[in-house]
């Protein structure tokens, strides 16, 4: 079995007299897909906020390969190879999806400031380097032909792709993608599955998503954990979780 | 019919309101007093017209804008606006103009070369702080402040220790630039309207502290007789001081007063050339484009491993910098920096410019910074309504532009097939 690449261990967030994350943990191996499964509020993005650092979290550990990352600024956290999604798409609105995509790699690129004033070689080839790569990224997106439309003129669905390929670019150790479907037609659905098969496959992607259409987390992830109402309820394999009766009770009520 | 034919009269009304106290009243003295007294019966019989004129444009708008609509065609048609707004075209225009920028001085007459080279501190001033608030979309109100670093960075500088315009200048900006990072450094936490109010306060803070420093800055009075730049150690003034030459006898000319302004105008000009060069490149690196991002969604940015404080103070930092070039310049084109020439509204005018021009837009900026300064020059025999008219202009600007004179357009990158 492939290590662990995220350990998350007994993790709380607590907002004033709020509890909204008790004691969950999770485990991603390497190239696995696990789901983040629970009823509405019961705090899954809250975890995902802990784990990129736009929360410090109140207690509990996070290892990233085996180093702490929690309390770390979301900037660090990110450069550290954990990458998010949004629930309602972050994209750069008034810039193209091109400009989009090289912005993701502002870490990979020259950034010295008397190198871009005089274009020096290493500078030209560092920029063309990142423009090769964005291209690649648009390619396996479908979005190539809309490399230079901005991105708030995007349908919605092609907006959802972008933002997973603006991830890739930071060339991520784990992609979290926070409702990846939402808003979604049957079709793009489908077409969001292959794409995460794809990245899984040829990518070495490791994905940690919350999603709340059952068909696909059923179909795609390796492994799922419920939370509900902030604490831990299942965790398992698809086949467990269905069967779960208190993963049922939690969603359908009590019978 | 009765709601159009109300809010005709209102209008009416309204034309009366805001016309009759400021073109209809006017105050006169009388022995020690003031007192008010009507204007002419011409000037009330135009603002009568206009306010039947008025009536009638309210009451029949509908109309209007129905024959409007059957011709209905842009102020500029599309493809026109099109062709303006390509960088290409940008790019041609700019090069022409600079040609022409470096040609007619020598043609001009010396009120119109000083106004130019006015205008060319705007513009300085106006892409510098573009960078801040267009590109990196953070509402600076206090960026007079930084003028104000680099003016008295330079007048200072040159009084005490006697160092010259060209030592000056790259000092001047360094120091700027470090006002701009420390000042930075606190209130970049802040976002849109807070950091508004914060940046606005240190504005002042530098002006007032520069008014109360008398011991060193001569307080109110200021700073006079600072040096004015030379060609390479030759001075333009008619006599040289001990052991040095004028410009005129190192070549042999004759003396000629319109010399001096015309070579600050071309300093101005290179400066400012210096500047639009230097900030169209940084556009087009990373960390251009980090502030463009940063403006559209700092949240996303911090997702993507970009650190907002390190960008946001870049961009602050630079800004400032590009505002004590200006400010050094305005010290030696001046020879007499006061604290009274950094108010306020001196912020709101390079904002206006910014704002005007089309935000991000670098040709907007130049465009709207001869607007912003010349507008005000061709009025004076109108003096009274200068502020009058600059508010119309704006209410104009809002209504049939309100992304600015020339708004800017994204770089078109183009993939290899």
């Amino acid at each position: 079995m492939s290590q662990n690449i995220l350990q998350v261990t007994d993790l709380s967030m607590r907002f004033g007299g709020l509890l909204a994350v008790n004691g969950v943990a999770l485990s991603v191996k390497e190239k696995q897909v696990v789901a983040l499964i629970g009823p509405n509020g019961a705090g899954k993005t809250t975890v995902f906020n802990c784990l990129t650092g736009f929360y410090k979290p109140s207690g509990g550990t996070i290892l990233l390969d085996g180093q702490p990352i929690q309390g770390l600024p979301g900037h660090q956290i990110a450069r550290k190879g954990v990458v998010r999604t949004f629930q309602n798409v972050r994209l750069f609105k008034e810039m193209t999806a091109l400009e989009n995509l090289l912005i993701a790699q502002h870490r990979h690129l020259n950034t010295n400031f008397f190198a871009g004033l005089f274009k020096t070689p290493n500078f030209r080839k560092s920029e063309r380097d990142a423009m090769e790569y964005a291209e690649y990224w648009l390619e396996k997106v479908n979005l190539k032909e809309f490399a230079n439309r901005t991105a708030g003129t995007l349908a919605y669905g092609q907006q959802r792709r972008l933002e997973i390929a603006r991830c890739m670019m930071t060339r991520p150790r784990m992609l979290m993608l926070d409702e990846p479907a939402a808003g979604l037609n049957p079709r793009e659905t489908d077409d969001l599955k292959a794409l995460i098969g794809v990245l899984r496959e040829e990518h070495n992607a490791t994905v940690l998503l919350i999603e709340h259409d059952m068909k696909l987390v059923m179909s795609i992830s390796d492994h799922i954990v419920v939370i509900n109402q902030g604490t831990p309820l299942a965790d398992g394999t698809p086949e467990q979780i269905r069967d779960n009766p208190d993963v049922i009770k939690a969603y359908l009520g009590e019978a | 019919m009765s709601k159009s034919l109300r809010s005709a009269l209102f209008s009416a009304a309204l034309v009366w309101a805001v016309a009759y106290p400021v073109l209809g009243l006017k105050l006169a003295f009388s022995g020690v007093t003031l007192v008010v007294q009507n204007a002419s019966t011409g000037t009330l019989l135009t603002i009568a017209g206009c306010s039947l004129l008025m009536f009638l444009r309210v009451l029949f708008a509908e109309r209007i804008g129905g024959l409007r609509r059957d011709s209905s065609r842009p102020l500029i048609p599309a493809k026109a606006s099109n062709f303006l707004t390509l960088p290409s075209t940008q790019r041609w225009f700019i090069l022409a103009l600079v040609v022409l920028a470096f040609i007619w001085p020598f043609f001009g007459s010396r009120g119109a070369v000083d106004i130019a080279t006015l205008i060319l501190i705007y513009v300085m001033l106006g892409l510098g702080l573009n960078i801040v608030v267009g590109l990196a979309g953070l509402l600076d109100l206090g960026y007079v402040g930084f003028y104000a670093v680099g003016a008295y960075g330079y007048a200072l500088l040159s009084h005490y220790f006697g160092l010259s315009f060209w030592e000056c200048l790259p000092l001047a900006g360094l120091l700027a630039a470090t006002f701009g990072f420390l000042l930075g450094f606190p209130v970049l936490r802040l976002r849109g309207d807070y950091l508004a109010i914060v940046t606005l306060g240190f504005g002042e803070i530098i002006r007032i502290f520069l008014r109360n420093l008398t011991d060193i800055t001569g307080g109110p009075n200021g700073i006079s007789n600072i040096e004015k730049p030379t060609f390479f150690g030759l001075s333009f003034e008619r006599r040289a001081a001990e052991g040095s030459q004028t410009f005129y006898q190192f070549f042999g000319l004759e003396y000629s007063p319109i010399g001096k302004v015309i070579f600050l105008y071309l300093i101005a000009l290179l400066m400012a050339l210096a500047a639009l060069f230097v900030i169209n490149r940084l556009l087009r690196m990373p960390i251009g484009r980090a502030w463009e991002a940063l403006r559209e969604d700092e949240i996303a940015c911090r997702a993507l491993g970009l650190n907002p404080t390190v960008i946001k103070l870049s961009a602050f930092t630079l800004g400032a910098a590009f505002a004590g070039f200006a400010g050094s310049f305005f010290a030696a084109r001046q020879g007499l920096v006061t604290p009274e020439s950094f108010t306020f509204i001196e912020s709101a005018i390079i904002l206006a410019i910014v704002v005007l021009g089309g935000m991000g837009s670098q040709l907007g900026v130049i465009l709207a910074a001869i607007v912003m300064i010349l507008l005000p020059e061709l009025m004076r025999e109108f003096s009274d309504y200068r502020m009058l008219m600059f508010g119309a202009l704006m209410v104009l600007m809002m209504i049939w532009r309100p992304q600015g004179l020339l708004p800017m357009q994204r770089p078109h990158l183009e993939l290899r097939k």
